[in-house]
């Protein structure tokens, strides 16, 4: 059963790579953050993955608060964009 | 999620790419959590899968409309057919 899960995680890193390619070549901030944001979702599923696959519920915890950071993260910067500053 | 990936490349525009990462992802996140809940039964480990899905499902489009609304009020031009890729 593991290696289920072991072969989608292979394979959600592998779209992991595609999106940084956007981070690296996207043509402007925006392409960018979307890019970003895309990888940070991505890394959620990764960790809930690998909570299964070595059978640690702590694994979820984390990919809970990492979905919280990455959702602030990413309206902070979209906050700084518009305003030129976050306060 | 890899059809999300591969949109975030080939499509020629930044709304277009917003358009498809954004909603693949949400929906391919939420998925994936049902598919590990109904893998996993009724323990706690799927209550905490099921409220990380509901936040993901809330949080996600969140995000994307920000980001968007932003780029928009930057001044990115929506791409039309013939004009070269972004």
């Amino acid at each position: 059963m593991i290696d289920i899960f072991l072969a989608s995680g292979i394979i959600l890193i592998l779209t992991i790579f595609l999106c940084l390619y956007r981070v690296v070549f996207g043509p402007g901030v925006e392409n960018r953050l979307i890019a970003v944001n895309t990888v940070g979702t991505k890394t959620i599923i990764l960790l809930v993955i690998i909570g299964f696959i070595y059978e640690r519920p702590i694994f979820l915890d984390i990919s809970i608060v990492y979905a919280m950071i990455n959702f602030i993260a990413t309206l902070a910067i979209a906050k700084y964009l518009r305003r030129g500053s976050i306060s | 999620m890899v059809v999300g990936a591969v949109g975030l490349i080939r499509l020629p525009d930044f709304y277009t790419r917003a358009h498809a990462s954004g909603k693949c992802d949400t929906l391919g996140e939420g998925m994936m959590l049902i598919g590990f809940i109904l893998y996993e039964g009724m323990t706690l480990i799927s209550v905490k899968l099921l409220l990380l899905a509901l936040f993901i499902f809330i949080s996600s489009p969140t995000a994307v409309h920000a980001l968007v609304n932003v780029a928009h009020s930057r001044g990115v031009k929506p791409w039309k057919k013939g004009d070269e890729r972004q």
